[in-house]
Parts: C-alpha cells; structure tokens; sequence
C-alpha cells in the first residue's frame, strides 16, 4: 500500500519508514511559530516546566512574529510585544520581527512564507490554528495550543497522532470571476466544519496548479475549519521558484503514490462552481452568491491571511477601479511587503493604493486586526448588529467583535462588487 | 485524578467555538496572575449568543454577575466543541471558571489536545447526544472509574467513551509530567 505525501511527511519527521493513520508518533520539528497571544504564556509555561535551566532546543528554528493586537492602546496588549521583544532580547533571537521596526513583517502566516520558512517536506508548528496555511508549499503545518508550544520549544518534539487523508481534485481552467476563496468555501459547505476532524486535507487538480502561491495558501489556511490538521498541496515548479526566490535552504519534495489510501475523494469541475458566500455564522453555512444578492451591507472587509494577500487586491481593484464604494470598506494587507506593493501594482497605470483610496476605502496598516475582533480600537472591528461581507476566514458568531453582527464570508471579488453598490453583489456583474 | 465528579450541568450546543468560549478580546490578560488571571473564567463562554446559553430554553448566562467561577461545573455539548482558534485560553477560561468535565458528542483537534496536555478540563465523548437528553441545571455524576455519568434528577444512565490514550496524560497531570514519568524529558 502505498503513502500520502502528509504520510511520508511525518514518516520522515519521526525517523521510521511508514506510518499508518490513527498511530500517535514523535515527531522532530523543524519550525516552531509563535505570535503575541500565544507567545507570552508559551514562553511562561517553558520557563516554569523547564525551570533555570530551561534551554531552547534550536534557537534558529523558533520564529515569532507579533501580528494580532499590534496597533491598538490596550496596554495589556502592547505588554504582550513587550514579553515577546524583551525573550528575543534576552535569548538573542534571531527570528524575531519586532513591530516598530523595518524587519515588522504582519500576519504570520504571510510572513512565514515571505520569509523562506516554509519548505517543502518540513514540518512546521504555531500557535495559531491557521498555521495549516503553509501546507500549500508540500510541507506538513499545523496548530498547537500553549502547552504543546512550549514543549516544542524545550525539547523540538511533539507527539501527534497520523490523520487519515482526504483528497479533493479541481478538474477545468479557474474561470476569472472564481478564486481560491470559492473553491474552499464549497469544499467546506459539503463536508462540514467537522468533516476534516483530525484529517489531512489534500488538494490537487489542474486548478490548484494554476493558482499562484498566495492562492494555494487560501485554500490550506481554510483546513481548519473544516477542523482538519493539515491542509497539502504537493510542491511544484510555481513552489520551488517561491522558495528559490527567499532562501537557500535544502528541502525535499514528495507526493503521494498513486495507490495511497484515502478516507474519500471528492472530484469537482471548476465550470460548475459558481461565486459562493458562506453566510452567518458558520464557514460551512455555504449559499451561491447569486441567492443571497441584494443583502443590505453596513460595511466590507478586504484583508487576512485568506483575503489580504496580492491577488486578493488585484482581483478587487479590478472591479473597484472608478467607481466609489457605497459603505464604509477596509482594505487591510496581510503583510507589509503586500502594503508596499498596493503602491507599486497598477491597473491602467493606476496604483492599487491610488484605486482604493480614490474610491473611498480605508487602507489600515498590516495586521490580523479585525478579522479576529480584538481590542476595542482594533481598525474595521464589527459594532452591534452590522451586516458585514469579509474575505476572512471565519465567521462564528462574535468572530469580528460584535456577537450581534452577521458576517459574510466571500471572495475578494464578491466583496469588492459588494463594496460599490452597497448590497451583496455577485462580482460577474463586473467581469 | 478524582474518581467521582458530582455537579451542575450547563448545556450548549454545537460547534460551540474558541472564541464562544473566551471572545479574542479577552486574550490579552495574564494567563498566571492571579488577579488576572480570574478574568478568564469571569468571561468563560461569555461570547455565546445568549439565546444558546444553557439549554434547552436558553437565556441562561454561565457566570452570573461580577462573579469569577461560575455553578455549573460540567459542560455538556454536542458535537465538533472547541472549533476555531488555537488559543490555549479556552480550556484555561473554562478550568477558571470551575468546569471540571465536558461531555461532548466530538471536540476540534486542537482544543481538545489543549485540554489534556495542559491538564486544563477532562474532555469526555459519547457516542450519542447528550445535549438533548440533558437539561441546564440538571445535578449530574460521572464516575471516571467506569465511563458513567448518572442524571441524579431524572436517574437516565449513560455510557461515555473510555479516555483511551489521554488517560495516562491527565492522570499525570499534564503532557510534561507524563514526559517525566516517561523519561522523555
């Protein structure tokens, strides 16, 4: 019987020839990621398990990027970053990327990729659930809690039990009013948020390999919540050139035979998929855009680690381009590399800031800000019973901020054709 | 470990996520200050719309008040509890709160990890529903020994699933204790 490439992944990272789903294994891991929530009390209970002498075991394979609550007042927020800089200082880090200097990089999960962390073959963990997001590069990644982290960070070990691997195949060419958002958001309507529990969620299909790697990483990111473990995708020539273009570091490429065993395949033709919401409050709460046109907005939402990366605001500035959005709308970058390149990407000769500013959107500085609510000056945060539409990736209830908001979940192209009339809008109307 | 949890039902239903369970707002508080540290449980499950909050009528808040703990000190829930985030502060708000036990149908990966290798809360599965059988408020007795919990108010006995590999890292304590008895550590 042959192995899934999530399979041989961990067969490599625990030192054995094979491993079968359901068997728990240790693993070596090759990268621990952390963030400004999770951070301080791994770093706490590290020190408290290990004691005085606690030891980090690769000070070269730990990457923390402060990311969540950067730009608000909160004080126990900015204490946070303080834990976080004052550890890096102390333990002479070299993989911290502090805000308020030039090497503050944004939401992690951009910024693990911008940076050259991620590699095919290795195995990544963070303290964020959508660590999963790195899985587009062939790698296996996944989220752990505070305890798990800071075992990570004592010993470079975790145990973990081998999920079960599900395949999904996008057959055709993307049609241009489809993006990655779309193919996940039916994926997640026709499985569940628990379809994925403890399972490997593998993608493949001609469709997958003509997206470029910020694509991918939406499709892996949104895993999670179908609860899965890791999302994959088999690392190709647009990966190695990604990967090429940000470090020298050695990695290994591997792909699943064609005997490997799955829990189920699902088989779908990109012509047959059309633009999808997922509606109030749940990411599998999945209806056609088409059903739900006309909805009242009280706001829109351009950004995150699904929504805020490049071809998220090429694709919006395309149908946003001369024309003015009729409610308030945030265009928050994933990373600040993506920040600067609103400036430098035109449409027509116009910089994508130049479109979104000249059609009255508000351009926040790069973070995971309102996606996850936060602070209550946290920039685009959901107030009272708003109608949102967001390319984010999760919409539970209070997700935003407000517990009485209704969040929409859609792709850039759905949002910025919902941006300018006001109203759920189905983005073929522009294209 | 305790061999018998007695206490008061609270009942949610399902897909109840991280951030039902301690809104990301409430992130920013120490996890080991004492006085901070309260405020997890005085927010625990204060992000669930308060129509799903204790079921089956709903409307019931789980800390009452200006209160940190709350009365109700097993969750009982449906299926895929602890979806969303990876924040280790859910099953540390819930443990503040004094939940000792969750009985759900299915827990999401993570959270459910967070609760044993932390020693957080033990997460019970069953193989039916609960969440229908179970009334808010309802006095409940698990007995960890044999995987039964009794509804000592309507006397209905039900069969949970053996902890099965989790039990020896919750009878440690947590992941690191198992990894010193284990000498991995």
């Amino acid at each position: 019987m042959g192995m899934t490439i999530t399979e041989k992944i961990l067969a490599k990272a625990s030192g054995r020839k094979r491993v079968e789903p359901g068997e728990n294994i240790w693993l070596n891991v090759d990268v621990l990621m952390t963030h400004d929530v999770c951070g301080p009390p791994t770093i706490e209970i590290w020190k408290r398990e290990f004691g005085d002498k606690a030891k980090i075991w690769d000070k070269k394979k730990v990457v923390i990027f402060p990311d969540h609550y950067i730009f608000t007042k909160n004080p126990q927020a900015n204490r946070n970053v303080n834990i976080l800089r004052e550890f890096a200082s102390h333990y002479d880090l070299p993989n911290y990327y502090d805000v308020g200097t030039e090497r503050y990089k944004g939401v992690c999960h951009m910024a693990l990729a911008e940076e050259g962390y991620n590699l095919p073959g290795t195995v990544l963990f963070g303290t964020d659930s959508h660590t999963c997001t790195s899985g587009a590069f062939g790698m296996f990644s996944t989220g752990v809690g505070n305890t798990d982290a800071a075992f990570i960070l004592g010993t470079g070990k975790i145990w973990e039990k081998v999920p079960e691997s599900m395949k999904f195949i996008f057959e055709g060419t993307l049609p241009p009013y489809l993006t990655a958002k779309d193919l996940i958001l039916q994926v997640l309507g026709d499985i569940t948020t628990e379809g994925g529990t403890y399972r490997a969620l593998e993608f493949d299909g001609e469709a997958i390999y003509s997206m470029q790697m910020d694509e991918r990483m939406t499709l892996t990111n949104m895993a999670i919540e179908a609860g899965a473990m890791n999302g994959i995708i088999k690392a190709d020539e647009i990966t190695e050139k990604y990967v090429r273009e940000r470090t020298n570091a050695p990695y290994e490429i591997f792909e699943s035979d064609p005997d490997a065993k799955y829990r189920e395949v699902y088989k779908y033709n990109v012509n047959d998929i059309e633009p999808l919401v997922a509606k109030p409050h749940s990411p599998d709460n999945r209806d056609t855009v088409r059903n739900v046109q006309g909805t009242k907005l009280t706001k829109c939402y351009i950004g995150s680690c699904t929504g805020g990366k490049l071809s998220d605001f090429l694709n919006a500035a395309k149908i946003i381009f001369g024309k003015q959005v009729k409610v308030p709308t945030f265009v928050v970058p994933a990373s600040t590399y993506i920040y600067n390149q609103l400036e430098v990407e035109t449409i027509n000769g116009v910089s994508l800031k130049q479109i979104f500013e000249n059609a009255g959107c508000v351009i926040a500085p790069s973070s995971c800000a309102a996606c996850l609510g936060g602070p209550a000056d946290t920039v685009g945060r959901a107030q009272d019973g708003e109608v949102i539409i967001s390319t984010t990736n999760r919409n539970f209830p209070g997700r935003m901020g407000s517990k009485k908001s209704e969040v929409y979940l859609a792709s850039p192209l759905t949002v910025a054709a919902s941006a300018v009339t006001g109203v759920i809008t189905d983005p073929r109307e522009f294209l | 470990m305790e061999k018998i949890i007695k206490g008061k039902a609270f009942v949610l239903g399902d897909n109840i996520d991280t951030d039902q369970i301690i809104p990301a707002e409430h992130l920013v508080y120490s996890l080991s200050d004492p006085e901070e540290s309260k405020k997890y449980g005085h927010f625990a499950l204060s992000g669930v719309p308060l129509k799903n909050s204790g079921l089956p009528d709903g409307g019931i808040p789980f800390i009452e008040g200006d209160n940190y703990q709350s009365k109700y000190n097993i969750i009982i829930g449906g299926s895929n509890f602890g979806c969303g985030s990876s924040r280790e502060h859910a099953p540390f708000a819930l443990q503040m709160a004094g939940v000792k036990v969750i009985v759900a149908e299915s827990y999401a990966r993570i959270f459910y990890r967070n609760c044993v290798d932390g020693g957080f809360v033990i997460p019970y599965e069953t193989q039916v529903k609960l969440n229908d059988k179970i009334k808010t408020n309802d006095e409940l007795e698990i007995d960890l020994e044999n995987n039964i919990l009794v509804n000592l108010n309507t006397g209905d006995k039900f069969q949970l699933n053996p902890l099965g590999d989790i039990l020896p890292i919750l009878e440690a304590g947590n992941i690191f204790e198992y990894a010193r008895k284990n000498n991995m550590i």
